[in-house]
């Protein structure tokens, strides 16, 4: 019997999720997961084709790598996330992804569910309903979605405890910079991965803000803004606080345009004041000299002020 | 002593003012949107910050010269809901000071009533439920004039008669205190207006305006869309208003639903903010059959985006023109007009065709 074979865009919300959704389906019986590859540039031409010009560039990435999987897979799997807590929002775009991506591909098999805590529709129960679309039995799905919750959990306690141990062993003669963004910009091997590894080779120590606990960043968001209601945004404005005692600078990664964060890096640019900080826009027209130009001063003046402090 | 101010959106002000007299003071109105405002405004915003905001900011700007020390902002939906503390960050550090209220996820009346409360201890809650019915009542006349107005000044015989019955209307309005002078003011008005002389031909064109609320409703965010489609002899239909607002916010479920049914099958599921409304009108238009449809949004508004793809494809299947465009401070009026015109031009072209195909 031929496989069922689901599609992951490799964009949005799979560097968040990826742990739970790849084992999710890897558990279930008779399917096979396709993803599709780190972004390139034919993807991201292809992206920027096929999308309203004003959207933000990661919606362009997402749509383009969904392209790449049109007519390679039976399902193309893509979650409707809404709110994942209690009275708080996400972004609208992740509201709408199901809506645009069906809009965009004619007759495109989606799968989906929707997760909005406000009105108590959860993960769990979304899983399931796509479990059942696909033929299997109960007893599989709650079984594969325990596995790949705890797998997804483990996965995480991983990485914090990563961070952790990378800020106890840090080298203090190196400038420690927090990358203050999404995890699909982060972590999206054209842009994200590409200016971590530029500041890299500068000598500069990374910490990230999404490897975060996500209560205690909830928690000490308070501090810089009272009003703010997206989840996300929350846990990154959290991790500055959280991290702010042992790093030298903050790098803001900004999609252009992205709706949140342009209000949200303002009010932490204008409550930060002793902490030097850049904010780097990221688009799909992006200049490779320009950027690693801008990286490089960055690093030159934090190296600088480490130096003096240390004298 | 309180000088208490707002941002300007549209007329509105004239329904809102009993609201604003309840927090114990004077009210200082900033001054009309002009290009100055926009320039302030523009100056001091984030950069991708949306057009609302820059002109919000404006507003509140102009206003603090002018003296003023206690600011309002409401707030909710999309990006709207967090306005008031960057605003309120921005502002002090510009090195103003003031008070300001912030109804961000306080716009229903018991939550609106006590954040009044708390700021001027001395209202009466039964003076509140008064002004909060003065308020509607005056925003349903409001609403309802002016829609009369929008469809039918195109057509006036004598220039200029529509638009000083509007004036002397909202002089009144402002002035009443009373439901039943909401009541009897708005009659009066709507009574003359159905008596002034109009000349409308069978076959007009008729287009319809959806979009983001503030570019929708400010006719200074949108290079005065509505009354340049009028003085040409189009029909300008727009849905969205206060009003509207207020009834989807207060039948809240029953109007999402409606909506989603209006919008299939080009939405299954909610978009956000205002995107499905946006839809679900553009949808009934093209089965009614009117001419041509106009979205406008705010550049970088992600609602509206969502929309984009559904309206491209309803388009296609109705073979519906609409025309998209998307405002910021650095947009040029010239090119929105010459655009406007174009998309005019279009929609009479295609009208004479189909005539002339109707009569062979």
């Amino acid at each position: 019997m031929n496989k069922i074979k689901i599609g992951i865009p490799r964009a949005l919300l799979y560097h968040k999720y990826n742990i739970l959704w790849s084992n999710f389906f890897n558990n279930l019986k008779n399917v096979e997961v396709v993803v599709s590859p780190e972004t390139n540039k034919e993807i991201i031409s292809r992206g920027s084709s096929l999308t309203v010009d004003e959207s933000c560039l990661s919606m362009k990435l997402f749509i383009g790598h969904v392209d790449y999987l049109v007519g390679k897979v039976d399902y193309v799997f893509i979650p409707r996330m809404v709110s994942v807590r209690r009275g708080e929002e996400l972004c609208t775009k992740f509201m709408g992804l199901t809506e645009t991506v069906r809009n965009i591909f004619d007759n495109l098999p989606v799968l989906s569910y929707t997760v909005n805590k406000s009105t108590f529709r959860f993960e769990f129960m979304g899983m399931m309903r796509v479990a059942l679309k696909l033929h299997q039995s109960p007893i599989t799905a709650v079984r594969a979605y325990i596995i790949a919750h705890r797998k997804y959990k483990e996965h995480f306690e991983k990485r914090l405890v990563g961070q952790d141990n990378k800020i106890k062993n840090i080298d203090r003669t190196k400038p420690v910079v927090l990358i203050v963004s999404h995890p699909y910009t982060t972590y999206d091997g054209f842009f994200g991965m590409h200016i971590s590894k530029i500041l890299g080779e500068q000598g500069i120590e990374l910490l990230y803000s999404d490897i975060v606990n996500p209560e205690l960043a909830h928690k000490m968001s308070k501090n810089l803004s009272s009003d703010l209601y997206w989840t996300y945004n929350k846990e990154m404005i959290g991790a500055i606080e959280i991290y702010k005692p042992y790093i030298d600078g903050i790098i803001y990664l900004v999609v252009f345009p992205c709706g949140p964060d342009a209000l949200v890096v303002n009010l932490c640019q204008n409550k930060i004041k002793n902490i030097p900080s850049a904010v780097i826009t990221l688009d799909e027209l992006q200049g490779e000299a320009g950027l690693k130009t801008r990286l490089e001063s960055f690093a030159d003046i934090l190296k600088i002020r480490k130096s003096r402090t240390n004298v | 002593m309180y000088k208490i101010s707002f941002p300007h959106m549209g007329n509105y002000y004239y329904a809102y003012k009993p609201m604003l007299l309840l927090l114990g003071g004077e009210i200082i109105v900033p001054p009309p949107i002009t290009k100055k405002t926009i320039e302030l405004g523009f100056k001091h915003s984030p950069e991708a910050a949306c057009i609302p905001f820059k002109y919000n900011l404006g507003n509140y700007i102009e206003a603090l010269d002018l003296g003023a020390n206690v600011l309002v902002q409401a707030g909710g939906g999309c990006r709207f809901g967090y306005y008031g503390e960057v605003q309120k960050e921005i502002l002090k550090s510009l090195g103003y000071s003031f008070t300001f209220i912030k109804l961000t996820n306080k716009m229903n009346p018991i939550a609106m009533m006590k954040a009044f409360k708390e700021f001027n201890p001395s209202m009466k809650r039964t003076t509140f439920l008064h002004s909060l019915a003065l308020t509607f009542a005056r925003l349903y006349y409001l609403d309802k004039v002016e829609n009369f107005v929008r469809i039918n000044v195109g057509f006036q015989t004598k220039a200029g008669t529509y638009e000083a019955t509007f004036k002397k209307f909202l002089n009144e309005l402002g002035d009443t205190k009373t439901l039943r002078a909401v009541r009897s003011v708005g009659k009066r008005t709507l009574a003359d207006l159905m008596k002034i002389e109009i000349n409308k031909p069978k076959d007009v064109v008729r287009v319809g305006v959806v979009g983001e609320l503030y570019v929708v409703m400010e006719p200074f965010s949108n290079f005065f869309l509505e009354k340049e489609l009028s003085q040409k002899g189009i029909e300008v239909h727009r849905f969205v208003t206060v009003s509207s607002i207020m009834k989807d916010f207060f039948l809240k479920h029953f109007m999402l639903t409606l909506q989603l049914k209006h919008a299939r099958p080009y939405l299954r599921r909610h978009v956000g903010a205002h995107g499905t409304e946006s839809v679900a009108i553009a949808h009934r238009l093209a089965k009614k059959g009117f001419d041509g449809l106009i979205h406008v949004k705010p550049f970088a508004c992600m609602p509206e985006i969502n929309t984009m793809p559904a309206l491209h494809k309803l388009s296609r299947d109705f073979q519906f023109p609409i025309i998209y465009f998307s405002f910021d401070s650095q947009t040029s009026e010239t090119g929105i007009k010459t655009r406007l015109e174009a998309f005019y031009d279009m929609l009479m072209m295609k009208k004479d065709k189909l005539k002339s195909q109707n009569e062979n």
